[in-house]
């Protein structure tokens, strides 16, 4: 309440923008992280929402964290679904990845049965989701232990490519590669397809700290208008 | 210094009549005694909060004990509770002199302190009936493996003996089972804790791991799968039942079976409940707003009462990952008490970033989360707009109180339990008990107190025991429980005197201290 709602100057309120008499969209942009535990999953989700990281405790079920970027004539919003990725929440995921844009299934580069079950989540997903509405990034986190890998970049290049995957390799820990994790993110198409009534969400968590992503976005959005 | 002190135990003979006059006195003057359940100081003006601990089947025991001291108690006149007084210590010396325990007791006290013998007093084991490991308090796997024959060996002596026996004790180690199946709960203690105090801290476990699966999914398991791992599906999970042990150890709310809660003035509490009571939904059961450990508000759907034990595995679940900090969190949770067979839906979230004030919203339906959120929202701008939310975070800067407060100098530190509203008070830790190791010699010696009180057989109703370090007192009666802990120096005569003037200044502050009108959405 008060103190984490951040608004910029002059674009306050998506959709009350008057002073530019035009109307401003907000793009609603769902995605969930999957994978096992550890593989900093969480990590990830608080460096898209807020740009740290701290050390987190073990994700209990799931976590729902928003960010709110304005670009021009548009306000993304990010819905990020952080679920704990353990097997006896399997059965409640559903909820999590039905109608996500984005599913982004995690593994660590430094531990080969994280990759393993990696692919094991995939088959999960390939039974759930309906092809085409979701699409599923293959990461590799905790580039930063490169020196401990013991997952090659080319395994999970075939791996992707195998499966139609987008790939990308991350480190949570310095901010590595997320931006553009989230640009990529940013590009699919279909998100401009679903506009999002904002009336719910208007005092929800507007973050614009993230100058990185912010100009990611920008750049995405002026690549699509051309 | 006092040589009263310095004996391990009080001789009642030599205490005169003295305090039992004046108790009686004061007594008459206090507004409302309150020696009966429903009237006792913090007890609640309209229905209770929580499920009565005495109508559940696995604490049948308790509620047969129960009987028996409603009986005693139903003669509830002051003198004869002061004659309970006397009369309970003439027990517990007779005992005493019967076979020395106290200076037994004593020696092992000293052991308590030593590192090595300290960090491993109390081993917890979970085993499948088919004598799979589970859970193990210390030890990864591997040292778990090892002692695998000996678990394998106690379980099946455990069914051989059709669960008859329930504890062994050997080597000044005691091993306590339960078996809840499709689970065996082992405990192996080298604490002075009686076989029913470590019992009920092995049926916590059991509803933690219940919790986590249900019931149902845990006997669907093992009926398809005898040899199932479960490790697998727990996994991840450890640290909620390492983090309950902990609380076992330190948590005076798990052993009192009641939750304490946030000193707050009673128009701000209303407020605050009255706005958790407008956000309310569909699917709604429970709002619950806690100041880390300590209950600000509850407000449940009508006849769906929260027991005690949910509420502290929801307690546990809070307070044992910062993950809920980050965002909003959903997750299903298993409250047993409640029903072993389901999943409830929790959306748990702090009302500020940085603040203790953490909300949980109980809902039925697993795809509530939109329509939890919404509701916590709703409270939050409702709330936002009235005084009450500054004066509540007024009150979470001292969230305790201390026992100065209370004026009885030679008070060190005290429980209290009103019984018909499930909730204590407690001032927080004095200086001499600032350590950990000290907090948990006193929890300590609560719980013996506590096990004396509560004693399968033969229950006492109050208990004075003196020794170097302070001395105690424990009194229940139908309507609380009370566990006093005084300095050394004291005497017998001031001992009685306080609880009595305690006792006035919990009515005096009871509108603070509990939650006397809990509402219904
Ligand atoms: N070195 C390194 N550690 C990371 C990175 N991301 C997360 N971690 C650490 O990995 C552990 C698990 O992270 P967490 O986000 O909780 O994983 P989750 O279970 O998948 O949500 C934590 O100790 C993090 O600090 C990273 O990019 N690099
Ligand atoms: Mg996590």
């Amino acid at each position: 309440m008060g103190e984490n709602v951040q608004t910029i100057p002059g674009g306050a309120q998506p959709h009350k923008d008057r002073t530019l008499n035009r109307q401003v969209r907000t793009l609603r942009v769902k995605m969930v992280l999957l994978g096992s535990s550890g593989v900093g999953k969480s990590s990830l989700a608080v460096r898209f929402a807020k740009n740290e990281f701290r050390d987190t405790s073990p994700t209990v079920g799931c976590a729902f964290l928003t960010q709110v970027v304005h670009v021009s004539d548009a306000s993304l919003r990010f819905e990020i679904w952080d679920t704990a990725g353990q097997e006896k929440y399997h059965s409640v995921t559903p909820l999590y990845y039905r109608g996500a844009h984005a599913a982004l299934l995690v593994y660590d580069i430094s531990k080969r049965e994280t990759f393993i079950r990696a692919q094991l989540w995939l088959k999960e997903l390939e039974k759930h989701y309906i092809p085409g509405s979701t699409v599923i990034f293959l990461i590799g986190n905790k580039g930063d232990l490169a020196w401990d890998r013991q997952v090659s970049v080319q395994e999970g290049q075939n791996l992707a490519h195998e499966k139609g995957l987008s790939f990308i390799e991350t480190s949570a820990l310095s901010g590595d590669q997320v931006n553009e994790l989230l640009l990529d993110v940013g590009k699919i198409q279909n998100i401009l397809k679903v506009p999002l009534d904002g009336s719910r969400h208007q005092t929800e968590y507007l973050t614009v700290n993230r100058i990185n992503a912010h100009f990611s976005l920008m750049y995405w959005i002026s690549g699509v208008k051309k | 210094m006092d040589v009263e002190g310095q004996r391990p135990m009080v001789s009642w003979e030599n205490s005169t009549l003295a305090p039992v006059d004046r108790l009686r006195c004061e007594r008459a003057d206090s507004p409302t005694p309150g020696l009966v359940e429903g009237t006792e100081p913090g007890a609640v003006h309209q229905s209770a909060m929580f499920v009565h601990t005495q109508s559940f089947e696995d604490l049948t025991a308790e509620a047969e004990e129960a009987q028996r001291e409603a009986e005693l108690d139903q003669t509830d006149e002051c003198t004869q509770e002061l004659k309970a007084l006397v009369v309970g210590e003439k027990t517990i010396e007779e005992q005493h002199n019967n076979s020395d325990i106290s200076s037994e007791s004593r020696a092992k006290e000293e052991d308590v302190s030593s590192e090595a013998w300290r960090s491993h007093r109390k081993h917890v084991f979970v085993l499948s009936e088919a004598g799979k490991p589970i859970y193990t308090r210390y030890g990864t796997e591997e040292a778990l493996s090892s002692t695998m024959g000996v678990m394998m060996a106690l379980v099946s002596f455990v069914e051989a003996e059709k669960n008859i026996i329930r504890s062994i004790q050997a080597d000044g180690c005691k091993v306590v089972f339960l078996t809840k199946s499709p689970l065996v709960l082992v405990g192996v203690s080298r604490t002075c804790q009686s076989d029913k105090e470590l019992l009920r801290e092995l049926q916590y476990i059991y509803y933690q791991i219940v919790s986590l699966l249900t019931l149902t999914q845990l006997n669907h398991i093992f009926q398809h799968k005898q040899n199932y791992d479960l490790r697998r599906l727990l996994a991840g999970s450890e640290y909620l039942t390492d983090n309950l042990l902990l609380r076992l150890d330190r948590d005076p709310g798990l052993l009192l079976s009641a939750v304490t809660c946030l000193p707050l003035a009673s128009s701000a509490r209303d407020v605050v409940s009255s706005s958790l009571q407008t956000a309310k939904a569909k699917n709604l059961v429970f709002s619950i707003l806690l100041a880390g450990d300590r209950l600000v508000t509850l407000v449940r759907k009508k006849d769906q009462y929260l027991h005690h034990i949910d509420l502290h595995l929801v307690f546990n679940l809070v307070g044992s990952s910062s993950s809920f900090r980050e965002g909003e969190g959903w997750t299903p949770i298993c409250l047993p008490k409640f029903n072993t067979a389901g999943f409830f839906h929790a959306h748990i979230s702090y009302l500020e970033p940085a603040s203790e004030l953490c909300l949980i919203l109980v809902s039925t339906d697993r795809e509530d989360f939109f329509n939890m959120s919404d509701c916590k929202q709703r409270f939050v701008e409702r709330l936002s707009k009235r005084s009450a939310y500054q004066a509540m975070k007024e009150a979470l800067k001292c969230p305790s109180y201390s026992v100065e407060q209370v004026g009885i100098p030679e008070l060190r530190h005290f429980l209290y339990k009103s019984k018909s509203s499930g909730l204590y008070t407690s001032p927080e830790f004095p200086h001499l008990y600032q350590s950990d190791e000290e907090q948990e010699r006193l929890m300590g010696l609560y719980q013996d107190l506590h096990s004396h009180l509560h004693h399968p057989t033969r229950p006492l109703r109050s208990f004075y025991r003196c020794s170097q370090t302070e001395n105690l007192l424990a009194w229940v009666t139908s309507g609380f429980e009370l566990y006093l802990c005084f300095s050394p120096l004291g005497t017998k005569a001031l001992a009685v005197s306080a609880v009595n003037k305690l006792l006035k200044w919990i009515r005096k502050e009871e509108d603070r201290l509990f939650i006397l009108s809990p509402l219904t959405y």
